[in-house]
């Protein structure tokens, strides 16, 4: 009994505050800590990371490859994946991407059903987990058209190109970083003004060539920012290239389509999950980690400055 | 003459130029149907090949099975023994457990930070909060997991006093720290697009600052809010690294948060490495992956629609 009625008058208390005399002292002070809690374990994850990855950081680890099982040596085989890998997936996602929004936003209206259906389309694409495209990857890509490859032009037991291979792996994360591509250059289809492209046209241009000389060049931020954006994401995710193409180990760095090649998030995932002596490996993989999130957040801090540019434009029109 | 032989070859590069941009933009849409087709058909097996349904019915993963003939029937996911056994229920239990501690952790700092942002912050205090969080969601996944793994464990045993070190506690709350932008993001969004006008009425019919926010803005906001948590919701469930390096990846069916857990994501990433192409375990990854599938895209259909409408309220109040 004694319980209840200190229960309500601390209701009757709360709820005192919150009419008319509070000035929302107390959901500040609430929504402040929450503020302050991102803050602090963001602080802390940067903070670990870097004093403990910053000693191992030296020019011979970032261009020597493993040596002792990965208690030794450097990551460059993986950094050339890393980079093999966004590169391949670059070249693949930005055509596609970047055509996919101007026709969203040239050819057709806003209200088609075309358009919603692709629109659609796109955000459940973006909303897919990375697991289930490297499923995808291991039964589309190597499964059926790398095998159909090999079962049409070579004979023999041995996959050529039916195996996990880095334009496999490349192929897809474009799928998956496709999304953002056609995002960020809508964005920056948006803030081109009629008046340029109807400039364009009664000067007796084609559309195509409205679209070469005015579109392409004024969404050229946009298209980059969506190019980063994409890089970014395809340098830290993991999932969808564990069975497509990423290896623990290889002693060679990767020349051919069909290679199998290293890369930074796997080599720290199974660095950290897979060895031996995890002590001895720590100082590696501190230093891998630390790789990454300088990668990631100099590419993230690329894309907000073109962004920003981006922004200031749309200002001045 | 000249002039028009010159035109009809424009038109028709024109026309060329436009069905190769347009069958570029339904790239997006292809890739969404060969997911859904190539996930799918290699589960499939499951409903009618004889073979593999010896080993593994939609009735084995969802009824007890047991080791042997005479041996207590138990809920277990055990792909690799003699007598292999697919049951959902440990994974589903996993799953379930890492994302409500993830959520437990994320909506209050998602939610509560977006309020802050929106309607106390300054703006110098906006110009920090926004970059950190951008910083945090693009932190690579792998790079959380690490974390959690090498010194969050730690920490919450020490602190706590865990049996186990990797458990669902831990994963949850580096899951968490990847669905706090999103939730964050999008309640924000929604908060800040709540009409001026209205907060405008509200203060001029002598509400102060803190009362437009309860009695106006929020319950405006309210629909964005809970998108971004059912969304935030999706990519818990499907995210991987995180579970696979910080959860122990023990598939046991218990109610305890402080036990090891497996998920369904972190299932598929772990096992298909080794299986065997078109066997019963492979054709069971892929009917994990088909309901990954699913469930992220009813969510997210659900969380767009509502936050499709709200936008058309807002902006029809305006």
């Amino acid at each position: 009994m004694g319980i209840d009625t200190e229960n309500i008058s601390l209701k009757k208390n709360i709820t005192s505050l919150f009419t008319k005399k509070s000035s929302g002292i107390i959901p500040k002070t609430l929504t402040l800590t929450s503020v302050l809690i991102i803050l602090t374990v963001l602080a802390i994850i940067l903070f670990d990371i870097v004093v403990h990855g910053i000693g191992t950081i030296s020019w011979e680890f970032l261009s020597s490859p493993p040596k002792n099982g990965m208690e030794s040596g450097g990551i460059f085989p993986a950094i050339f994946g890393t980079a093999a890998l966004v590169m391949l997936m670059t070249v693949a996602v930005i055509p596609i991407g970047v055509m996919t929004a101007i026709y969203l936003h040239e050819y057709r209206s806003e209200t088609s059903k075309l358009t919603r259906l692709i629109r659609i389309a796109i955000n459940n694409l973006a909303s897919i987990p990375s697991i289930v495209f490297g499923l995808f990857g291991l039964g589309f890509f190597i499964g059926f058209i790398g095998n159909g490859i090999d079962s049409m032009f070579f004979e023999g037991s041995r996959p050529v190109w039916g195996q996990p291979a880095i334009i496999w792996a490349s192929l897809t994360m474009s799928l998956l970083t496709l999304p953002v591509v056609i995002i960020s250059t809508e964005e920056a289809l948006r803030t081109i003004p009629q008046e340029m492209k109807d400039a364009s046209y009664a000067l007796g241009a084609t559309k195509l060539q409205t679209i070469r000389k005015i579109i392409l060049p004024q969404a050229m931020p946009g298209i980059l920012t969506g190019a980063i954006l994409a890089i970014n994401r395809g340098a830290g995710e993991v999932a969808p290239i564990m069975f497509t193409g990423a290896a623990y180990y290889l002693p060679y760095l990767p020349s051919k389509l069909n290679d199998q090649f290293m890369e930074m998030g796997y080599h720290i995932f199974v660095m950290a999950t897979q060895s031996p002596d995890i002590e001895a490996t720590k100082p590696i993989l501190y230093g891998t980690v630390l790789v990454l999130l300088i990668l990631t957040f100099s590419l993230n801090f690329l894309a907000i400055l073109f962004r920003y540019k981006l922004r200031m434009k749309k200002v001045r029109t | 003459m000249k002039n028009l032989t010159f035109k009809k070859k424009s038109k028709f590069i024109e026309f060329i130029g436009e069905k190769f941009i347009a069958v570029n933009a339904f790239v997006a849409l292809a890739a969404v149907l060969l997911i859904f087709i190539f996930i799918f058909k290699e589960a499939l097996p499951i409903f009618y090949d004889e073979y593999i349904q010896e080993e593994v019915t939609i009735e084995k993963m969802i009824v007890k099975q047991a080791f042997a003939e005479g041996r207590e029937a138990k809920f277990s996911w055990q792909p690799n023994s003699d007598n292999p056994r697919y049951s959902l229920l440990p994974l589903f239990i996993g799953t379930l457990k890492a994302s409500i501690i993830a959520m437990l952790f994320a909506i209050p700092l998602g939610v509560g930070g977006a309020i802050y942002s929106s309607q106390f912050a300054s703006k110098r205090m906006r110009e920090i909060i926004k970059p950190a969080i951008e910083m945090l969601s693009g932190i690579p996944s792998v790079v959380l997991g690490f974390f959690a793994l090498i010194v969050l464990a730690t920490f919450l045993q020490n602190t706590f006093g865990f049996t186990y070190r990797l458990n669902s506690i831990n994963a949850g709350i580096a899951l968490g720290l990847t669905v706090i932008p999103l939730i964050f993001t999008i309640s924000e969004d929604a908060l800040t697009s709540v009409p001026g006008s209205l907060a405008d009425a509200a203060l001029a019919l002598g509400a102060n600052k803190w009362q437009v926010t309860s009695t106006v803005i929020l319950p405006a906001a309210l629909p964005g809010i809970a998108a971004g948590i059912v969304l935030g919701f999706g990519r818990a469930i499907g995210e991987t690294m995180i579970v696979l390096m910080a959860s122990g990846n023990a598939a046991i069916v218990s109610s305890a948060f402080t036990d090891s857990i497996r998920t369904f994501s972190a299932t598929i990433a772990s096992e298909l490495a080794e299986v065997v192409f078109g066997s019963a375990h492979y054709s069971v990854l892929f009917f994990l992956g088909s309901l990954l599938f699913l469930f992220t895209f009813i969510i997210n259909m659900t969380g767009d629609i509502v936050l499709i409408r709200l936008k058309e309220k807002l902006q029809g109040g305006k």
